[in-house]
This record gives structure tokens, C-alpha cells and sequence, in this order.
């Protein structure tokens, strides 16, 4: 027990011990345990994921262009973007280069999973953290559609009898007793602090959401094929164009091309009409009330890979683009590049992992993922199969600590818009839409807002705003209506090139692995909906010999590493003050906001390891 | 208030097939397939351990059968089948895999729009393991397979659903992810360790 300091927190354990354990197989199960101090601020965060996920393993001595299909499999949520990362580190291994339709075409699925992911993830996953459901059985529709009207005055659906409609169906719904995804919330908890109207037009656009997302996905199914698995294919998509030919099946024609635009632009309106004004209307709420925590390691190290290149493979061109920023100077972007044995690297010090020298990460291509699972340490109480308190002096995560340079980076799309409104501000053509986005969301936060509900105008800058749980939500819903834009620029531009004659969807040249060199080493990189997604692989005679995954929630909530340094999820929770710490609203909200992974059940347990109550963590 | 439908069944197979017998509703589906056709109304499925994502075509479907692996405190290989509401109070009586709390959550979804499937039918086994990842079905989890597909079979007869034994070429196709190369490709034990945390890792090698 005691105090140490890093990255500028002042870490003590001394305090009491709270315990959020989530048990969920999802990318990993999620726990975390912190230290309160007599004001219940937490003065120190633990984060650790119990679950022992070897996908590296089994996929060694499997053909290479498998890959994709058993990492799709990983889990529920992150379909599309492993199958994505893993294709091209294997085409980057065998240096094969995609025509441009199945580039744009790849593109268009990355996006819609991206606009998909955020709004899904906000409406059904995030947004009971900061809406109280149940209040929103007390509003008064006809002010409810006032404030609708003042918050977003083009979207359609805004009569006080559409308002009372929706709130007879949850009234319905909620005395049914089957919550379902309302299931387990503090509804009433004094840290919620929306208006019940604010609530009500909140749960309204849940519903909206989750009658749209149905259709979005459908354009999965027109370039992958095959839902809710699409096809991926090293080479290209494995997908025709066929646009003379209306009745052929499975071929791109013009009727589904035109059904693929008509998604796209109900993406972009519901992004402009609902998504973005209720976040901002919720954080201008919770930003009025003093909730400006949880920024964390964002406020200092962010770092991504960069992404959606407007010119095929050059990176140069990224419409996010990457790179990494320390210690909170955003006037210097450091380049990133996942190659570089000296850059990312994984570290197992706290991690229940063997190295031979500890004291060393290790670069994902010489990564080695070596089980050895041993909870202890001096703090630590409990067995090896319930584990009460872990000790984090010790080795306490399945999760590796993955650095750059030695640093605990934060990533995931709060970190991607710092580095593209920093890229921006230094003249970068690719990215101007997003210094608009960032300067447009602060104006409305501490100006159109507040003068529209009556509350005092503030003056928060973008370095204040951003690095923040409400900025980490503000931004996944900014990348959302970013995505959906330039998913329409994709498709324009797949549209001409169609016109122009060009139908090729794939490169076959070197399908054959006689074509294939002996030994070959590739790293694909995307843009997750949780951060930058990575995976190395090495071919060996046409064969796997290592593969290994780096993925968001690892960098997010890894561990400490061997100078003690605390990774973004620990980052996030420091000098949080809660409400009430039997209710931990405030801990999941923090943690929810990066998007850790889908529908968790955790449990909350006292010191002596007591179960006190449940919640969903998602 | 149903409104028009264009699923008249669909059949869906849920589960993670890299997680042992967690694999066991996605393989019936493809065992189905293997076997049978039936006409364009209805729709095959691999669920996999997709939620909302599978929420279009419930909300489309008349009738859903669902095969699942469901842990409910009996034998291995002891089978279970569920019919409408207590399909997804059955699936939420024990939390079990990591799919469940998303399939019922898509089922709570589909109840909020008002479009469950008017029947609604789970066919379920007990697993024996689910902790071998990168493992496939055990034999006697494998060994219902037949069983549950004559069960849904008599379903479907029993909705009218015309079906017969299959001669065209399938539907559902798995690729690499097929139950034979799927078992045949999986490294070898020293190749690639299977033990890990006994928290989850029943069948632990290591002390």
C-alpha cells in the first residue's frame, strides 16, 4: 500500500477498495477495481481484463487467407474490423494492392460499421448512463417537443403526440417486466441529472435508432454477401459489378447501388438531425452541472494509425490522419509506424504472461504469447479461482501493456479527432471538416445551447472540452457524421468509375501461394470503432507462423508497465468524485464512454468481497 | 397489428464455434443446410454471436426456431426445447454464454417494436465444454445434432413449411470455418498452449 506518482497522478491505495467485475466474454472481461478517499474521490484506478484470450494461437500453421474468418469470429461487435485488418496484413505480407473499386468498396463498409458501431453504441449502450429511463415516464410531451424543436429544429418527428406515444410504450414495456436493455440501471440516481423532457426525447431517439440501424447494416449484406458474417477476401472484395444486368444474383447492380445511397444519406441526417444535437444537449447539461471528468491519459498521449486515405495507399492522404501526441503538446505530432520494432511494443510485467526478460517489450511480429496465469502479490486476497483484490504491484491482467516509445497512449476516436483538429490546425488539407466539426460542437456547448435552455454561456476552449468523458462520447458521435460523409464521397466515386468501365473488384495475382515468397511479414491497421486495430502476421511456407492481434481495449486497458506507468482506462477514473459508490454510475460512464465492448453483466463487490448489487457494463 | 412479414421461418443457429460446444447452434444450422432444402420463405441462418445486427430478420420473421447451447444444470448432451415467452426468459434463467445476453436483449428489442415472431421455438443442449478455445463440438454434444434437426423438422411440418432432403448445392457456406477444416487445422497442443486462467479454464493442464 501507498502512494507513487506517474504521468502527473498522484496514485494511493491506502483508501477504501471499491470492485466493478464484470463477467462477460466479449474482447475480454473487464474489471476494476479503485481507491476512494474519505470524499469518495478515487485516488486510484486498477483495471484488468480476466479473461485469457488466445486467438494468436490457434490460428497458427492455417492458411493465411483463412485468417479473416476466424477473426471475425472473435466476437459480436467487432465483426467487420478484424476481418478488414486481417486481410491486409496478409496482402501487405505478399504485397498485393486492391483495385480501386474493392478499395472504396472496403472503405464503404469500414464507414457504415463505423456510423453503425457509434450509434449503436450510444443509444443502446451508453446513453442509460447518462439518461434516466425511467424519468422519462414522468415528462411532459408537449415540452418535450418544444425542446426538440429547439435542439435539432429539422428533424421530422417532433409533435407532443409522438412524444406521447412513446412514452405509453415504455410506460407498456417497463410494466411488463421484462426491461430488457433497461434492465439494471440506478434510475433515480442523483447522478443523473437531464431534465425528464431531455430523457424522454432521448429515449424516443433510442427507439428511432434502433429502427435504422436495422436497414444501415443491409449495406453489409449488398458488399459482403453473406450477413451478419460478410465476406471478406485477400485480393479485393468478393463481390461482382454488374450494373447492365438487373437480375443477376448476388452482383452489384443499379437497384441495390441505389439503396446503398439512400442508407447513406439517412445516415447522414439522422447524424445531423438526432445524434449529434441530443449529444450535445446532454453534454452541455452535464458540462453546466460540473461534469467535465474522466479525460485522463486523453489530455496527454493519444495515438492512431490514421485513416481512410481519399488516394488508395498513399497514407499521406488520410482523411484522419495519424501519428502519436505526448504529454498534451498538440503542436507536435510524432509519426507512428506499427513496423518499427521500436515503437509498439508489448510489455507482460503486470500481465499474467511469460517473457524470458521482462524488463523488454516486445514488437507484435516478435510478440509471444506465452500463458502464465499466477493472481499474487502482497495486497492480493483471495484464490485462484475468486479472486477478492488484486494487488497491481504484482502481475493482475490478461491484458498485455502494449506502449509506444514507452508510453501509455490513449486511442479510439477522441484520440483520432485530437490528432486530426491538430493536424488541421497545422494546414492539413485532408482534415479541415473536422477543425469545423470540433469549432462548431464548442460553440454550440458554451453558446447556441445554453441560450436556447436558458442556462449561463461558458468559454471553454477545445483543449478543455475535448479530453473528457463527455468529449470521448462528443467525438464518436462527430466521427459518425464524418464517416457518413465521406461514405458519399466513396460511393460517388465508385459511381464513376463504374461509368468509366471499370468493374475489376479483385486482384488475383498472387491468390496462388506458389506465388508466394518462403517467408514472408505483413501489419494491417484500421481504424476501429474502439481505436486503432492492429494485426502482424508472419507466413512461413505458405503458412501462419505467428499472428498476433494488438487491439484497442488492450491499448485502452492495459495494465501498468514496468516504470508503473497506468494505461487509459486507470487514466480516466482518477480525481473522479462519485455520488454514491455502492451506485458506480460514475465509474461506468467513464469506462462505457471508450466503447469497451458489448453488454457486460458485472457485479459490484465490497472490500470483504461482498456482492452488493449488479449492473450492465457494456 | 402484425404487419406483413417475408420470413415465413427462419431458423437461426447461435454461438461462438471457436469457444468448444458454444459452436453447437451454428453447426445444426449448417448440418440443416447440409441435409435439407426448403423454399425461399424461409432463411437459414449462422447467428454467430451477432445481437442487433441479427434484429432485421426477427423483426421480419413469423416464426423463429433458435438453436442454442444452453447451460440448465443437467447432463452433457441433455437437451432442452423452449417454446415463445419462455424463450428468452429461458435463455436469461443462467448466464451462461456470451451471446445470451445479446440475443435476449434482440428478442426485448424486437418485443419494444412490437415484432416478435408469433412462434418462437428454442431447441437447446446442455454443453459439456466451453472452455477449450479454438475446440469444436465434443461427441456428445456432436452426437444431438440429429436429434435437434428432427425436432425442428417436425416444426416446420407441423407449420406446413414445405422441405426435402437437399440436391442443389447449399446455402450456408462456412468455408474455412466448416466443422471438418475448422477441426482439422487446429494447431497442435505444443504448438499453441490451451491452458490459461482456471477461473475459466475448467480443464486447466497447469497447476
Amino acid at each position: 500500500m501507498g502512494t507513487y506518482e506517474t504521468q502527473g497522478f498522484k496514485l494511493d491505495n491506502s483508501g477504501k477498495r471499491v470492485v466493478v467485475d464484470p463477467v462477460c466474454r466479449i474482447e475480454g472481461h473487464l474489471r476494476v477495481e479503485v481507491n476512494l478517499d474519505s470524499e469518495n474521490v478515487i485516488r486510484n484506478a486498477v483495471s484488468t481484463g480476466t479473461m485469457w484470450r488466445g486467438l494468436e494461437v490457434i490460428l497458427k500453421g492455417r492458411d493465411p487467407r483463412d485468417a479473416w474468418a476466424f477473426t471475425e469470429r472473435i466476437c459480436g461487435v467487432c465483426t467487420g474490423c478484424h476481418a478488414l485488418t486481417s486481410v491486409r496484413a496478409v496482402e501487405d505480407a505478399l504485397g498485393i494492392h486492391v483495385p480501386l473499386n474493392a478499395h472504396l468498396i472496403r472503405e464503404m463498409m469500414a464507414k457504415t460499421l463505423q456510423v453503425h458501431d457509434h450509434a449503436v453504441h450510444f443509444y443502446h449502450l451508453h446513453a442509460l448512463d447518462w439518461v434516466d429511463v425511467v424519468s422519462a415516464l414522468s415528462a411532459d410531451p408537449k415540452k418535450t417537443s418544444e425542446l426538440q424543436q429547439l435542439v435539432s429544429p429539422s428533424h421530422p418527428l417532433s409533435s407532443p403526440g409522438y412524444f406521447r406515444d412513446v412514452q405509453t410504450r415504455l410506460q407498456k414495456f417497463v410494466e411488463s417486466g421484462q426491461l430488457g436493455p433497461f434492465t439494471n440501471g440506478y434510475w433515480g440516481s442523483k447522478a443523473y441529472v437531464l431534465p425528464a423532457e431531455a430523457n424522454l426525447m432521448a429515449v424516443t431517439h433510442y427507439l428511432e435508432a434502433l429502427d435504422l440501424q436495422k436497414e444501415w447494416v443491409k449495406v453489409h449484406t449488398i458488399f459482403g454477401g453473406k450477413n451478419p458474417h460478410p465476406n471478406y477476401m485477400v485480393g479485393g472484395v468478393p463481390c461482382a459489378i454488374n450494373v447492365n444486368d438487373v437480375g443477376a444474383v448476388g452482383a452489384i447492380n443499379m437497384e441495390r447501388l441505389n439503396f446503398v445511397q439512400a442508407r447513406i444519406q439517412e445516415m447522414i441526417d439522422f447524424n445531423n438531425n438526432v445524434y449529434i444535437p441530443d449529444v450535445l444537449a446532454i453534454g452541455t447539461i452535464y458540462k453546466q452541472a460540473g461534469w467535465l471528468y474522466g479525460g485522463g491519459l486523453s489530455a496527454l498521449n493519444v495515438a492512431d494509425y490514421g485513416t481512410y486515405e481519399k488516394v488508395p495507399y498513399d497514407f499521406s492522404t488520410h482523411q484522419l490522419p495519424g501519428g502519436v501526441i505526448l504529454n498534451g503538446n498538440w503542436d507536435e505530432i510524432n509519426p507512428i509506424d506499427p513496423r518499427d520494432p521500436e515503437q509498439v511494443q508489448e510489455f507482460v510485467t503486470h500481465s499474467w504472461y511469460k517473457y524470458a526478460d521482462e524488463s523488454v517489450g516486445l514488437h507484435p511480429w516478435d510478440g509471444i504469447t506465452e500463458a502464465h496465469y499466477a493472481p499474487e502479490g502482497p495486497g492480493f486476497k483471495g484464490t485462484r479461482t475468486k479472486i477478492e483484490q488484486l494487488d497491481e504491484s504484482a502481475k493482475y491482467s490478461w491484458i498485455k501493456s502494449p506502449r509506444w516509445r514507452g508510453n501509455a497512449v490513449e486511442v479510439g476516436p477522441l484520440s483520432r479527432y485530437i490528432l486530426a483538429y491538430a493536424h488541421a490546425l497545422q494546414g492539413n488539407k485532408w482534415c479541415q471538416r473536422v477543425k469545423e466539426q470540433v469549432e462548431s460542437s464548442a460553440e454550440a456547448i458554451n453558446s447556441a445551447i445554453p441560450r436556447a435552455l436558458g442556462l449561463p454561456e461558458t468559454n471553454y476552449s477545445a483543449k478543455q472540452l475535448l479530453p473528457t468523458t463527455i468529449g470521448r462520447t462528443l467525438a464518436r458521435a462527430l466521427e459518425s457524421q464524418y464517416a457518413a460523409e465521406m461514405m458519399m464521397d466513396d460511393f460517388n466515386q465508385l459511381m464513376g468509375n463504374i461509368k468509366a468501365g471499370d468493374t475489376s473488384t479483385a486482384n488475383v495475382e498472387k491468390w496462388d501461394p506458389s506465388t508466394w515468397p518462403k517467408e514472408a511479414k505483413g501489419v494491417g491497421t484500421v481504424a476501429a470503432p474502439r481505436g486503432m486495430l492492429g494485426h502482424w502476421i508472419k507466413i512461413k511456407d505458405g503458412r501462419i507462423e505467428n499472428y498476433q492481434c494488438v487491439v484497442p481495449t488492450t491499448w485502452n486497458g492495459s495494465p501498468r508497465d514496468p516504470k508503473g506507468q497506468i494505461g487509459a482506462f486507470e487514466a480516466s477514473l482518477m480525481n473522479t468524485p462519485m455520488v454514491n459508490p455502492e451506485q458506480p454510475l460514475e465509474i461506468l460512464r467513464t469506462i462505457h464512454s471508450f466503447d469497451p465492448c458489448l453488454a457486460c453483466s458485472t457485479h459490484v463487490m465490497s472490500p470483504d468481497g461482498q456482492e452488493l448489487s449488479k449492473v450492465k457494463v457494456r | 397489428m402484425q404487419t406483413m412479414k417475408h420470413i415465413q421461418l427462419l431458423i437461426l443457429g447461435i454461438g461462438n464455434i471457436l469457444w468448444a460446444d458454444e459452436g453447437f447452434g451454428v453447426r445444426c444450422v449448417e448440418a440443416l443446410d447440409a441435409g435439407w432444402q426448403f423454399g425461399d420463405d424461409v432463411k437459414l441462418m449462422d447467428g454467430g454471436t451477432q445481437g442487433l445486427y441479427l434484429l432485421p430478420y426477427i423483426e421480419d420473421a413469423r416464426r423463429l426456431i433458435v438453436f442454442d447451447a444452453v447451460d440448465y444444470d443437467k447432463q452433457p448432451g441433455e437437451m432442452v426445447v423452449a417454446h415463445d415467452d419462455d424463450v428468452p426468459r429461458f435463455m436469461g434463467a443462467k448466464k451462461m454464454s456470451l451471446h445470451q445476453t445479446g440475443f435476449q436483449e434482440v428478442l426485448a428489442c424486437a418485443a419494444l417494436a412490437g415484432k416478435l415472431p408469433e412462434s418462437m421455438t428454442l431447441i437447446g443442449v446442455q454443453p459439456e465444454q466451453l472452455e477449450d478455445y479454438g475446440g469444436s463440438l465434443r461427441d456428445v454434444v456432436k452426437a444431438r445434432i440429429p436429434d435437434a434437426l428432427e425436432i425442428a423438422l417436425a416444426h416446420a411440418a407441423r407449420w406446413g413449411i414445405a422441405f426435402a432432403p437437399r440436391v442443389s448445392p447449399q446455402g450456408v457456406d462456412s468455408g474455412a470455418l466448416g466443422m471438418s477444416s475448422y477441426e482439422a487445422g487446429r494447431p497442435s497442443e505444443e504448438q499453441a498452449c490451451r491452458y490459461g486462467d482456471e477461473r475459466f479454464f475448467a480443464a486447466s493442464t497447469e497447476q
